[in-house]
């Protein structure tokens, strides 16, 4: 599981990188800029090839415990970047940021609760 | 004149950041409702009609606040009221009755295994609705 678990440290950093420039933005009243934007786009990027790398994984024999459980987690993590851009988008204001932030928050809770369902597996 | 004005205080600013996480709650509940209803509803059916029934609040609550209005408002009211009673009661019930609740939900243990934000978001939401509501009338 070194792959996943790699590449899972990399999505957390990333997602936690945009989170600490977006709170930056928020407690300085600016709204998101294209940076922070970009920043959700590269996450995202970053989320579809950790799940790639799962599924290829799952492919060769090593699955999650719970699939239905890990589908879950998968489906919401990949919508978060996405609803962050959105809003933030639509919110040009520094609660456009705090959007941002919340997202990139949440991204690596869930990131951690999705390795959980993983490691069941490889540990037991 | 107010009707006009009530749909733009709710749903943008602070309201707009609190749409992102009744969103993220809406999503991430109805995921785990329809996980524990699909694989194995049998195992503790009271517990995953819970998981739908808030679910279903958070996606009402996250509609009604990014649609704003005076309805909607009210809409968005009732159902940040039904969240508060709803994780109160089965906080209180899981601490008294952990049996009624084999299982998980997005309330058990007053929202807990969600850093305890079920609890506190519906009190930001009844303050934020009574902030624009105010400002609604201001206007």
């Amino acid at each position: 599981m070194t792959v996943n678990g790699t590449l899972s440290g990399i999505v957390i950093t990333l997602s936690l990188l945009v989170g600490v420039w977006a709170l930056v933005a928020a407690l300085r009243d600016r709204a998101p800029g294209r940076g922070h934007l970009i920043g959700l786009v590269v996450v995202e990027v970053a989320l579809i090839v950790l799940l790639v790398a799962a599924a290829f994984a799952a492919a060769g024999g090593d699955r999650p415990a719970s699939a239905v459980t890990f589908l879950g987690y998968v489906v919401t993590i990949v919508c978060l970047p996405p609803l962050g851009y959105v809003l933030a988008r639509l919110e040009p204001t520094r609660w456009g940021s705090v959007i941002v932030l919340v997202v990139c928050l949440t991204i690596p809770v869930l990131v951690l609760r999705l390795h959980q369902t993983w490691q069941v597996v490889t540990s037991g | 004149m107010a009707e006009r004005t009530a749909p733009r205080t709710l749903g943008t600013g602070p309201g707009r950041a609190l749409i992102a996480v009744y969103g993220i709650f809406a999503l991430s509940a109805s995921a785990r409702a329809a996980v524990q209803i699909g694989s194995k509803f049998s195992e503790a059916p009271l517990a995953y009609l819970l998981s739908a029934f808030a679910a279903v609040v958070y996606i009402v609550a996250t509609v009604a606040l990014a649609k704003g209005g005076e309805i909607w408002r009210r809409v968005a009211l009732v159902s940040c009221s039904i969240e508060l009673a709803g994780v109160v009661a089965v906080g209180l019930l899981t601490l008294f009755d952990a049996a009624a609740f084999p299982d998980d939900t997005v309330w058990t243990d007053f929202g807990r295994g969600y850093g305890y934000v079920p609890l506190v978001l519906p009190v930001i939401g009844l303050l934020w609705l009574r902030y624009a509501g105010r400002n609604r009338v201001a206007a």
